[in-house]
This record gives C-alpha cells, sequence and structure tokens, in this order.
C-alpha cells in the first residue's frame, strides 16, 4: 500500500468527483437515447471498480427511465490473456442478473480503457454465458493505446496519455474518494494495463 | 615384510609415541624409536588404534553383487579403519551350510584388504524353522562361532532355546535380531509420534524389547550366552542392564547411526532413512549412548547394509532398509562419544576393536598395541572436520544417510598384519 | 501457496480461505449454460493413479476439463507400473511427454512428497491420496461443505470455521482423510474431536491438535458436524474391534444417535459409505447428510486448487488481490 501511496503523490487529478458524477449522467442519458429507452439493457460491470461503475450507471439510469435496471457483474480473471505473466489472481465475482442475457443489450461497464485486452477478455467470457442481443461498452476514461480492434460506444473523458503514464481510478466504495489520478509509472517497465 | 615406523602416534589416544611395526607384528612402542631402512610414517598427533572390528557387515556376496562383494566390502573396510569383519548369513544362498561360510571365507582371504569371518545362519534358510547345520559350520574352514538369521528375528522360542543350547557345545554364540515378527507387520518407522503423522507402519519398540526380554531368561535358563544385535530402545538398554546386573551372560551391539540419527528424518520420506530396526527417538538415542559409555551396551557395529541405488530411489514404501556404515562408523562415534565427552579413544578401542573380536572370538583382532602383538592398527586424524562424500567410498553402495553432513575424524592409515591396506587416505 | 499440494498441513490460514473462496467461484460455473473456462488451456495434467480410486479420479478429471486442461488418465492397472516401472520411470516418461502437472493417488504414503522434492520431475504435484498419510482435496473440500453449511454460502466468502466444533468418527489409524482433516480444521480454526476406539487410533494422536475420546453418545450432543469415516470390514480380522455388530453399536450413527445432535448439525461422511456399518440407511438418506454435496463441491475445490497452482506463472499468492494499474 505504501508504494501506491508514493504513485499518488506524484499524480495529479484529471476529473474529481463532480466530474466523475457528471459525466455518469451523460453516459446515462446517451445509453437511453441509443437503446431507445433501454428496455433491454443490462449493465455488467468488471471487477472491481467496473462493477461500482454499473451500479451507479443504473441507479441514473432508474431514475431517468423510472424502471428497475439489471445490473451484474462480470470477471474475467479466467479468461485473461496474461495469466501465465503472473501468479494467479483471486476471482471476483460473476453476478448475472436473474432474467440472463439471451437476448438483451449488455452494457459493459469499466474505469479505464487501455490496450482493450480486458474487454477482449469479457467478450469471450460473454459468450459462455449466453447471447446477448448487442454488446456495448461504457468507460470512465479512454486513454488510448489500443493493441487490439475495440472501441468503447459510452465514454467518460478522453485522456490522452503517454505510456509512461498510469491512470489510477478512485471510487468512494472502495477507496473512499471519487477521482482520477495521472501521473509518472515508478519504471517504465512492464506494468501491465 | 619390510619395517614400518609410525612416528609420534597418540596410541589409544595417550602422549605421542612411536610405533615400530616389523613383519606382522609389533616390535616396539616407545619414544625416539629408530629403525634403518623402515618405511616412517609422520602420525603428527594423529591416534593410533588398534584396528577395528566389526561384529555385524552385509557383504552381500553371494547373491547381490550388484550392491556390494566380498572386495568392495572389505576395501571399504579398510577405509573405514577395519581389520576384520564379520559377515552376516542373508546372502543367496543364505549361508546356512559349511560350503557357502568355506566361500565367503575364502572369497575374504583373496581379498587381502580385511580378514572376513562368516556368520553362520541359525536356521535354514533364515526361516526360523529348522536348525542349520551349526556343528558343520563351526568346523568347516571358516571356523564360525557367530551364528545369527540377521534380517528376521529367530522368534520362535523353542527354536531358539535350542540354538542356545546347542552352540555350548563349541563355544558359539547366537547373535539375535530382535524384532517380534507379528508386531511389526507392515511396520515402516519408529512407532510414535511422526509415524502417526507420515502415516506409516508403526514399529513399535517393544516388538524389540520383548524378543530382548525372553532371550536374555532363554539364556539364563539354559546357561547359555546370547548376543543382541543393533539395539535401538532405551527399553532395551534397560532389559540388557537388568540381565547384566542379574549375571546373565548377554552381550550387545549398537549401530553408529542409532547413535546419532532420530525418527524425526524420516519426515523427508528419504528412504536412505530406512533401517531395520528403525531410526528412534531423541531418548533413545541419548539412552544408547549412555550405556555404550557404561558398558551395558559393548560394543559397536555398523551393521553395514549396502543397496544399490534403484533400491532407495523410490517410494518410502517399496526402498530397502539398511544403511553403508563401514566408512563413517569411527566418525559417527568420533561425534557422539568422543567430541560429547561419553567416552576416550581407549574406551573406542574397547568397544570397536578388543570387545567384538572377543565375543566373535576372532584370534589376532583386537590386540593391545604393544610389542609383540599382531600390527592391526587404524591412524585416525582426529583433528579434520568435513562433509561426508559418498562419491569418494570404496562401498560399491553409496546410500549413506550422512551425505553432506559435517562429521570428525577421519583414518588415514591401516594395516593389516604390518600391511599398510590404507595409506593416506588411499586404498593400496 | 507451495510449488505442490501434498499435504493439508502445508497450508497457512489465508492459503485455505483463498482455495475455499475460489471454490465458491468455480462453483458459479457449473450453473451456467457451459460449465467450461479456459484457463487452463495448453496445459497438460496427468492423472497418475497407482490405486483404484474412480471416484476421486473422476472428480479430478472433471475439474481438469472444466479448465479446459489436457487430461492424460494413467492407472497402474495394466501398466507398466504392474511389470515393475518404478515411480521414478513412471513419472519421468509421463513429463518428457510434457506435462504442468502429476495428480497422483500411491498406495504409499509419502509417495507424492518423492515426487515433489527427489528432483525427478519438475512438474506440480497434486496429492490425491498417499497411503495412510494425506488427501488434502478431500479435506479441503469438506472444509468447504462444512463453511457452506455452518456458515452460509455468501456469508462465509473470506471466514474460516473458528469455533465449529467437528467431530471426526471411525478408523482414525487407517485414514488419510482423518489426517488431512485434522490439520486443516485445526488451521482453519475449528475445534476437532476424534471418536474411535483405541485400538483405531494412532500411537502418538494425543500430540495432534485434537481432542480424542473413546465415546461417541457424549461428543454428538457438542457437535456442529459428525463425519464418519469409512471401516473395513477387513479389519475385524485383524482384530481391531470384535465383531461389526459391536463396532455399529459403538460408533455406528443411526437415526436414534443423530436425534442428540443439534438442530442446525449436519452428518458427512467421504465416501464410499458402508451402510450398516459405520452408517445406516436413514441417516445417509436423510437431509443433514452432505455426502452428495460433498461430490459436487469436490470438483470445485479441485478447480481451485488446479487453477491457483497452474493458472499463473507461478502459485498463487494467498494474500490481497493483486492491485492494478491501468
Amino acid at each position: 500500500m505504501d508504494k501506491q501511496q508514493d504513485q499518488q503523490q506524484d499524480a495529479r487529478p484529471v476529473l474529481e468527483g463532480p466530474d466523475i458524477a457528471r459525466v455518469l449522467t451523460r453516459i446515462a442519458h446517451e445509453i437511453v437515447e441509443r437503446a431507445k429507452g433501454a428496455d433491454d439493457v443490462v449493465l455488467l460491470g468488471i471487477p472491481t471498480r467496473g462493477v461500482f461503475l454499473a451500479r451507479r450507471l443504473a441507479d441514473k439510469l432508474e431514475q431517468i427511465t423510472e424502471r428497475k435496471m439489471p445490473v451484474g457483474s462480470l470477471d474475467i480473471t479466467m479468461y485473461r490473456d496474461d495469466l501465465r505473466m503472473h501468479p494467479p489472481r483471486a476471482l471476483a465475482r460473476t453476478e448475472i442478473p436473474g432474467d440472463g442475457i439471451d437476448g438483451r443489450l449488455v452494457v459493459l461497464v469499466d474505469d479505464v480503457l487501455f490496450s482493450g485486452r480486458t474487454i477482449r477478455a469479457a467478450l469471450d467470457a460473454l459468450n459462455d454465458i449466453g447471447r446477448p442481443r448487442a454488446v456495448q461498452l461504457a468507460v470512465l476514461v479512454d486513454r488510448g493505446h489500443r493493441e487490439l480492434p475495440i472501441r468503447a460506444d459510452y465514454v467518460g473523458k478522453n485522456l490522452p496519455t503517454s505510456l509512461r503514464e498510469t491512470v489510477k481510478v478512485q471510487l468512494a466504495e472502495e477507496d473512499g474518494r471519487d477521482t482520477v489520478l495521472l501521473g509518472a509509472k515508478p519504471d517504465a517497465s512492464g506494468a501491465h494495463p | 615384510m619390510s619395517k614400518t615406523l609410525i612416528r609420534g602416534a597418540k596410541v589409544l589416544g595417550g602422549e605421542p609415541q612411536d610405533v615400530l611395526i616389523d613383519g606382522g607384528v609389533v616390535e616396539a612402542v616407545g619414544r625416539d624409536l629408530s629403525a634403518e631402512g623402515a618405511e616412517v610414517v609422520e602420525a603428527g598427533g594423529k591416534v593410533l588404534l588398534p584396528g577395528l572390528v566389526d561384529l555385524h557387515t552385509h557383504l552381500r556376496e553371494p547373491g547381490r553383487e550388484d550392491s556390494e562383494t566380498v572386495l568392495t566390502g572389505t576395501r571399504a573396510a579398510a577405509s573405514g579403519g577395519y581389520t576384520n569383519v564379520f559377515a552376516m548369513a542373508n546372502t543367496f544362498p543364505v549361508a546356512d551350510t559349511a560350503g557357502v561360510v568355506e566361500q565367503v571365507w575364502r572369497l575374504g582371504q583373496e581379498s587381502g584388504y580385511c580378514d572376513v569371518q562368516p556368520i553362520g545362519a541359525v536356521t535354514v534358510g533364515l526361516e526360523g524353522a529348522k536348525l542349520a547345520e551349526l556343528g558343520a559350520m563351526h568346523e568347516s574352514a571358516a571356523g564360525v562361532t557367530v551364528f545369527s538369521d540377521d534380517g528376521k528375528c529367530v522368534h520362535d522360542a523353542v527354536i531358539m532355546r535350542r540354538a542356545l543350547e546347542y552352540v555350548k557345545a563349541f563355544g558359539g554364540v547366537v547373535a539375535q535380531h530382535a524384532q517380534e515378527p507379528r508386531l511389526t507387520e507392515g511396520a515402516q518407522m519408529n512407532e510414535g509420534v511422526v509415524s502417526a503423522e507420515l502415516g506409516l507402519g508403526g514399529w513399535p519398540a517393544v516388538a524389540e524389547e520383548s524378543i530382548i526380554a525372553r532371550d536374555v531368561l532363554l539364556a539364563e535358563h539354559v546357561g547359555s550366552r546370547v548376543h543382541i544385535c543393533h539395539l535401538s530402545t532405551a527399553g532395551s538398554v534397560e532389559i540388557v542392564r537388568w540381565a547384566k546386573s542379574r549375571g546373565i551372560d548377554v552381550t550387545a551391539e549398537v549401530t553408529p547411526h542409532h547413535l546419532l540419527l532420530t525418527h524425526e528424518l524420516v519426515r523427508s520420506y528419504n528412504p536412505v532413512y530406512k533401517v531395520n530396526p528403525p531410526l528412534r527417538t531423541e531418548r533413545d538415542v541419548m539412552a544408547l549412548r549412555e550405556a555404550l559409555a557404561d558398558g551395558t551396551i559393548d560394543i559397536v557395529a555398523t551393521d553395514h547394509a549396502p543397496h544399490p541405488h534403484e533400491d532407495k530411489d523410490c517410494e518410502w514404501a517399496a526402498a530397502a532398509m539398511g544403511m553403508v556404515g563401514l566408512e563413517t562408523a569411527l566418525s559417527v562415534v568420533q561425534a557422539t562419544m568422543v567430541d560429547t565427552g561419553l567416552l576416550d579413544w581407549a574406551g573406542v578401542a574397547d568397544r570397536m576393536s578388543s570387545k567384538p573380536a572377543k565375543i566373535g572370538q576372532a584370534t589376532g583382532h583386537g590386540r593391545p598395541v604393544s610389542a609383540g602383538e599382531p600390527a592391526n592398527l587404524t591412524l585416525v586424524d582426529t583433528e579434520y572436520r568435513g562433509p561426508v562424500d559418498p562419491a569418494g567410498f570404496a562401498s560399491r553402495s553409496r546410500n549413506t544417510p550422512y551425505e553432506g553432513r559435517e562429521l570428525p575424524g577421519r583414518v588415514t592409515h591401516t594395516w593389516l598384519r604390518g600391511k599398510a591396506t590404507l595409506v593416506d587416505g588411499k586404498l593400496t | 501457496m507451495q510449488r505442490h499440494l501434498i499435504s493439508a498441513a502445508d497450508l497457512t490460514r489465508d492459503d485455505a480461505v483463498l482455495i475455499l473462496d475460489t471454490a465458491e467461484e468455480m462453483a458459479r460455473v457449473a450453473d451456467r449454460p457451459i460449465k467450461k473456462l479456459p484457463t487452463l488451456r495448453g496445459r497438460t495434467v496427468v492423472n497418475l493413479f497407482f490405486e483404484d480410486s474412480t471416484r476421486t479420479r473422476i472428480s479430478f478429471e472433471a475439474a481438469e476439463k472444466r479448465l479446459s486442461a489436457d487430461v492424460i488418465n494413467f492407472t497402474a492397472k495394466g501398466s507398466s507400473v504392474s511389470k515393475g516401472e518404478s515411480l521414478k520411470d513412471t513419472a519421468q516418461t509421463l513429463e518428457a511427454m510434457g506435462v504442468d502437472a502429476v495428480v497422483i493417488r500411491h498406495s504409499a504414503s509419502g509417495a507424492p512428497y518423492r515426487l515433489a522434492t527427489s528432483g525427478w520431475i519438475d512438474a506440480a504435484v497434486v496429492n490425491a491420496g498417499d497411503g495412510t498419510h494425506q488427501h488434502p482435496t478431500q479435506a479441503l473440500l469438506d472444509a468447504f461443505t462444512m463453511r457452506r453449511r455452518l456458515v452460509g454460502r455468501d456469508a462465509g466468502l473470506g471466514k474460516d470455521l473458528d469455533g465449529r466444533r467437528i467431530t471426526l468418527v471411525g478408523d482414525i489409524l487407517h485414514s488419510r482423510v482423518a489426517r488431512s482433516n485434522v490439520d486443516l480444521l485445526h488451521t482453519l480454526g475449528a475445534q476437532v474431536t476424534l471418536v474411535a476406539p483405541p485400538t483405531l487410533l494412532p500411537v502418538g494422536v494425543e500430540t495432534w491438535p485434537c481432542e480424542v475420546s473413546y465415546d461417541l453418545d457424549s461428543t454428538l450432543t457438542k457437535s456442529d458436524a459428525v463425519m464418519l469415516l469409512r471401516v473395513q470390514r477387513e479389519r475385524m480380522n485383524a482384530a481391531f474391534f470384535p465383531t461389526e455388530r459391536e463396532y455399529s453399536r459403538r460408533y455406528g450413527l443411526d437415526g436414534d444417535r443423530m436425534a442428540k445432535m443439534p438442530d442446525h448439525a449436519i452428518v458427512m461422511h467421504p465416501g464410499p459409505m458402508v451402510r450398516g456399518m459405520e452408517i445406516t440407511a436413514e441417516v445417509a438418506d436423510s437431509d443433514r447428510c452432505t455426502v452428495v454435496e460433498q461430490v459436487t463441491n469436490g470438483v470445485s475445490i479441485r478447480m481451485a486448487v488446479l487453477y491457483l497452482l497452474l493458472g499463473g506463472n507461478e502459485p498463487a499468492v494467498s494474500h490481497a488481490r493483486p492491485t492494478e494499474e491501468k
């Protein structure tokens, strides 16, 4: 934890709490608009922080549509393509809402879109769970540097970065406050997105 | 034969003296000896002992020449400072006839490294049912005086009684491998805390002790003498102590490994620690040391038990029991008895040479280092410290539990009737 | 975690809880239409069974296949082992074929430990039961079953079995299940009591981290879970107990005895059960008996163990989820 705090000292906030609330509201409206009322939307957050964002989005969607919004989580750990590069990670919960995802519009929610590999894994994981009508992607921050042909449908903030920088999202549910930090990587070698 | 002058040796650990060997005999022991034309060995404060005598060696020939032969076994013996070994009877075929014991005896004569005295089986095929021809083995060229079914216990009380009685006719002695067979069915290691945890079949101390108790009482009843092989438990010590206090003619041996190693080592499941009798507890080890020091246990015997690599490079249950010991025995005794202050070098000479020779009636061995005695001698660098390296063993087998272990002392020279069999740690 | 799983005693509390938590997630895969994960794709696991155990082998095989590992089954019967080939040669032969893990069942206590420590092979070794020594995945699935039933499926996540009173009844002496359970349950904070006739308790049991009793009835009322161990009828001939009837009367669990247990308490059995010996049909078929659940849970536990040992470039670390940089 010390290491993390050290990193944060040099990091500068690019989004603060009110900004995050505002972009989530905007994304919620975009989802309603593009999904034509969001009747069949299922929100699936990618652990850890994507899950909190999905729940927040669901709250906002419920306010807009005045309907219960199905929200769940999708752990992609066992679908990662870099499993052999790290010790096995503890698994997070996959929680699919009761009516499932078959024929629905699944909106995947994650905090940061970077290489696109996480989303690739998420698409594979979805494939084993059911057959959605369509899959869309909502992210809080898109920092670029894609390594796969993947793009987000809803973006909170486009944040041009260099590979020597790190983007750290903090959310109240996990970290005690809402912020997005842009910092320098302590050593430029090999930390995985 | 030429003369050899050993200069400045601590005879039995005493003050440095010179020892002059002429032919096969010690000609003189004293200060500042000189001898024209004698080969001089500078002992430089090393300890000179009478050649060691092992009452319990497995030479494996005939039958298991892949693990040891009389030649390789006697070379190992010479390396370890021994000039006389007693070869156990559990060969293939079993040494239960005059023919087999004579063969072993003759092979020993030919080797030239160490005298080999065959031990005869007590029962035919070690099967515990029918007495072997003990008299014929005694009268053979091998002149067998010690009889043992070692590896197996003479468990039938009547057979044991008869054997004890029968050998009285020619002054023989029965050496009992004390192991109650029913109590040790499937036994893999000492029964206790460690076996409970490891799930290995338990070998209770009582399986050894009950046989020893029975046999000392039998020996008393029939007025015979009995020798107990490889005592391994504190309880066995108590029984032998009691028997001796009662005047029963019993002698007993302990192996070097039972003086040093405990069943804790089995936690490694490495079969190099698998041995019969099994390694016991720390308490047993301490009782055995004390008993060897106070004379309750008469002698150290190696139970040198060579096995080929594949018989140990496997799972515990499938592995053979036994350890090689000839080339490390003296070092282990120094570590456990001398360096701990329990025994001086004269005591070591007594337990590893004089007494075993006496029990086995080995003439010419175990004699004092003095003028007129056979020049069976061993010179020990007691200051040496170093790790055990099985690659340097003369034995054909490498199943030592001491690999890499730092042990004190090293035999540098051995003389068998004045002829050097080991010089500067190298076999001649 | 260590690189191999040889003994339940090698697991720390955090290791064990990580395995149980991971198994909970694995269990959810069984509820999905496609009961398969790509996690061990391209990895080869050999099930090296020198002792008959169809149940355990199938459980491991199901776990391996659900994780997409390539599976090779090797059973000693009719193989070169019966022609005298050694464990070492067999293991090396299999490794030469490119095996990443060996799941081994062997009648000799310590055989998996030897395989893992003798430098014979590089593959990870998972003990699927060795002699009368250990059966760590059985203990894990038992603990998993207890945690689900006694603490709760979701409520149990991250938790151990602190203060739960577990009673093991039967042939402790010859039981690797008992040894593994005593080690693991103690690590997880449970209070373990062994109940058996004195002949079926090992000399040295007094040093184990558990209580020992010869009296089942007085223990039942204070148990949250009662695990019955199989008693082989052949033991009778070796004078471990006089007759089957006497054993059942003193140490068997029947309906009357079960009624003395607290309402929440469960009855467990590692299987295969000897009905009429250690357990009556009435108990075996009751709702309180978890035998079938244990079988189901076995697959989840073995998936968790295989994932944590083989899923990465080294075994899992049992503390905290690694922080992610983005």
